[in-house]
């Protein structure tokens, strides 16, 4: 009797998840199990981004691969071409090539992960799921576009036969590195973008003017000196030259410097979810 | 077994409409007051948290619901049904109080949201069924079932926005028909399709009724909810009213705001008559907010004559839910009044208005030369009928449906189908 009784007790937890509903107290915790829980809905959230994105268009997918072949090619006659930019000893195309990826990475995912609420206003008032999966999955949807154009890389560098040394270990390191400071934005900007639409227009001139305060289309050995310090705390700094080193051999090898700007992202990327959590509850208000 | 399933504790939601008006106002907008005028700018902030902006929409809810019980939820429009669901299903926090509930929640607030119209409706199966809370393997299970529930086996490649609306709301609702929570949460999905299909819906929401599964139930649809609920709950601006079991609530509902004196705002033109009372009465002189489509009703009004007139005329016109004037009746013939109190009486023909909301005006008028009073929409009325066909939200049905003669022969046969014969088949489906 009393063994019964035990197997259904347990039982009855298991089956019966108990969903308390309460207002909004404190900064309260991240919850970051429900996003575990629903992974299966990231994962499929991740793919009609992609497979919407590009129906109905006759190139399709190639335009993942144009993208950055396009601004390479306009890089290298600007830049490269008409302003003779020195490119640190590497042809130019690969030069810029290099930094476009991981530039487009971040450009993308942080524009669709700022939007992501916004655009998906509909599904948020009528269903129920941790709101993160629609930044994360924007990040991650363009994490899959840059493995697709990392293809292009791998040609290019045969053809212009350069080949990555043990350097080539530390990329999954910049590929997180650009993912986690792309989240940080899109969390910080999500919920604001739902209240105020302006943020989606000046998060689109922020990231252009933000290119030119990164190394993608010259070299960082352009930098004044004095003012390196400052040009340094970028994040997109280390990524993009981090890129260069561990594939092109150039570049600036990781320094105890950039642990400044890994602590400004790991701020930003905390702070981020703190806010998003606070503000995703009652998001549905504002829409 | 009588477990308690969802239990909820003086819930609340504040909504505060200053700041739902925010919404519109842009960064820019609010930059430029802050520069220009920073007073004015901090009064109006401090002036938006103050009480008289504050709309409860919520307010000290507390109900418990049982394993198995479907559970009606009534009241008008804008009585917090609608949060009341979305506080629950978790789409938006409370503000005070709390609920709790033991099991997993699904909901059809809105069916189909989430679909992506490039994609095929294979792939928005699958997407809609996980955004609901699925699992994969419990999309692919039934996958079958689900298509041919929708009956869409044909246009599985095909993207969802070359789909028909009907097509798009059958394949949804396919989908979150077989949703397999303890706790279902429905709000007027009935209001989709066409009858065979609504139908079928029907059949499947009694089915899970009756598997033990606990629904929440909301729908201006006073006949079907009396079909599936065993209980109900009546809100009236975000309060509850009162909860029973469905045929006690339904009738409160319906006496309480037939009871209720409206408010007469009557617009006068020019002196000498004045219209006083409305009423909409059915045919035992009972006064009602809804009718039925089958029946026949009145809409009854007083007014007062102060000086001795020489012609005058009254009349009814109908408003639907579409803002569409329905119907203007006029009594043709004017007559002289003495001073004192009249009564007018009009009566709306059974079988003639689509069921849906209707609005009133009346007036009083001298040959349409001299309007002297006139009362805009002073009532408002829903025709209901048991023939689940009637989408409130369509508007397809035409402003009038009434029964007419209809006479159908084949052609050189002089063979006349007759008319009994037509009604039974009316009747059968």
């Amino acid at each position: 009797m009393k063994n019964k009784m035990t197997t259904r007790a347990i039982k009855d937890n298991s089956n019966q998840p108990h969903i308390q509903i309460i207002p909004p107290q404190g900064w309260g915790n991240l919850a970051l199990h429900e996003v575990w829980k629903y992974r299966e809905l990231l994962w499929f959230w991740t793919l009609r981004q992609i497979k919407g994105r590009y129906r109905q268009m006759a190139l399709g997918p190639l335009w993942v691969l144009l993208n950055p072949i396009i601004y390479m090619i306009i890089f290298s006659l600007v830049f490269g071409g008409l302003a003779k930019l020195p490119s640190d000893g590497v042809p130019y195309p690969l030069f810029t090539f290099t930094a476009l990826l991981p530039w487009h990475y971040f450009f993308d995912g942080v524009n669709w992960s700022v939007n992501s609420l916004v655009s998906q206003k509909e599904v948020m008032s009528k269903i129920y799921f941790p709101r993160i999966i629609l930044p994360v999955s924007s990040m991650l949807s363009a994490l899959i576009d840059l493995a697709v154009a990392f293809l292009v890389l791998i040609v290019l560098m045969i053809y212009y036969g350069i080949a990555p040394s043990w350097h080539i270990l530390f990329l999954p390191f910049y590929v997180l590195f650009a993912a986690a400071t792309g989240l940080s934005v899109g969390l910080w900007c999500a919920t604001v973008a739902v209240r105020f639409r302006d943020i989606q227009f000046a998060i689109q001139y922020g990231l252009n003017a933000f290119m030119y305060a990164t190394p993608v289309a010259y070299s960082a050995s352009l930098i004044p000196e004095r003012w390196l310090w400052l040009y340094q705390l970028n994040p997109m700094y280390w990524v993009i030259e981090g890129w260069r080193w561990s594939l092109l051999g150039t570049g600036q090898p990781p320094q105890i410097y950039m642990l400044f700007s890994i602590l400004i992202v790991v701020f930003l990327l905390i702070s981020g979810l703190y806010i998003f959590r606070h503000q995703e509850r009652t998001i549905a208000d504002w829409i | 077994m009588s477990d308690v399933i969802i239990r909820v504790d003086n819930l609340g939601k504040r909504y505060r409409i200053g700041a739902q008006q925010q919404r519109h106002d842009t960064l820019r907008a609010r930059l430029v007051e802050l520069i220009s005028s920073p007073l004015d700018y901090l009064r109006t902030t401090l002036k938006a948290a103050s009480d008289a902006e504050i709309l409860w929409a919520l307010k000290d809810i507390s109900f418990e619901v049982k394993q198995g019980e479907v559970v009606g939820i009534i009241g008008r429009n804008g009585s917090g049904k609608s949060t009341l669901l979305k506080v629950l299903s978790r789409i938006t926090a409370p503000t005070a109080g709390r609920a709790d509930i033991y099991g997993k929640i699904g909901s059809l607030l809105e069916v189909g949201t989430g679909f992506h119209p490039e994609l095929t409706g294979r792939e928005n199966v699958y997407l809609n069924g996980i955004i609901l809370g699925m699992k994969k393997n419990e999309v692919d299970r039934k996958f079958d079932e689900i298509v041919e529930f929708a009956g869409l086996e044909k246009f599985l490649e095909t993207p969802v926005k070359r789909y028909s609306s009907g097509m798009q709301v059958r394949l949804a609702f396919a989908v979150a028909a077989h949703l397999e929570p303890e706790i279902l949460i429905v709000d007027e999905v009935l209001a989709v399709g066409d009858v065979a299909f609504q139908q079928k819906c029907l059949g499947k929401l009694q089915e899970v009724s009756h598997e033990g599964r606990t629904i929440l139930f909301v729908s201006h649809n006073l006949g079907v909810m009396m079909e599936l609920c065993s209980r109900a709950i009546l809100l009236h601006e975000g309060e509850i009213v009162t909860s029973g079991t469905t045929g006690d609530v339904v009738k409160t509902y319906v006496s309480k705001y037939s009871a209720q004196t409206h408010e007469l705002v009557t617009t006068s033109y020019q002196t000498g008559a004045a219209i006083t009372k409305v009423a909409l009465l059915d045919s035992q002189q009972q006064s009602v907010q809804v009718v039925d489509y089958k029946l026949p009703f009145y809409i009854e009004f007083q007014f007062e004559i102060s000086e001795s007139l020489l012609a005058l005329s009254q009349w009814v016109r109908l408003e639907n839910q579409f803002g569409v004037s329905v119907l203007f009746a006029w009594l043709a013939y004017q007559q002289a009044y003495q001073p004192g109190v009249y009564r007018a009486s009009c009566e709306i023909p059974r079988e003639l208005l689509t069921p849906g909301r209707y609005y009133v005006d009346i007036g009083l008028t001298n040959h349409r030369v001299h309007a002297y009073s006139q009362a805009h929409k002073c009532l408002s009325f829903d025709v209901i009928s048991e023939d689940a066909a009637f989408d409130p939200n369509d508007s397809d049905w035409g402003v009038v449906y009434p029964k007419l003669s209809w006479r159908v022969e084949e052609n050189g046969n002089g063979a006349t189908i007759s008319k009994s014969n037509l009604v039974n088949a009316y009747k059968k489906r």
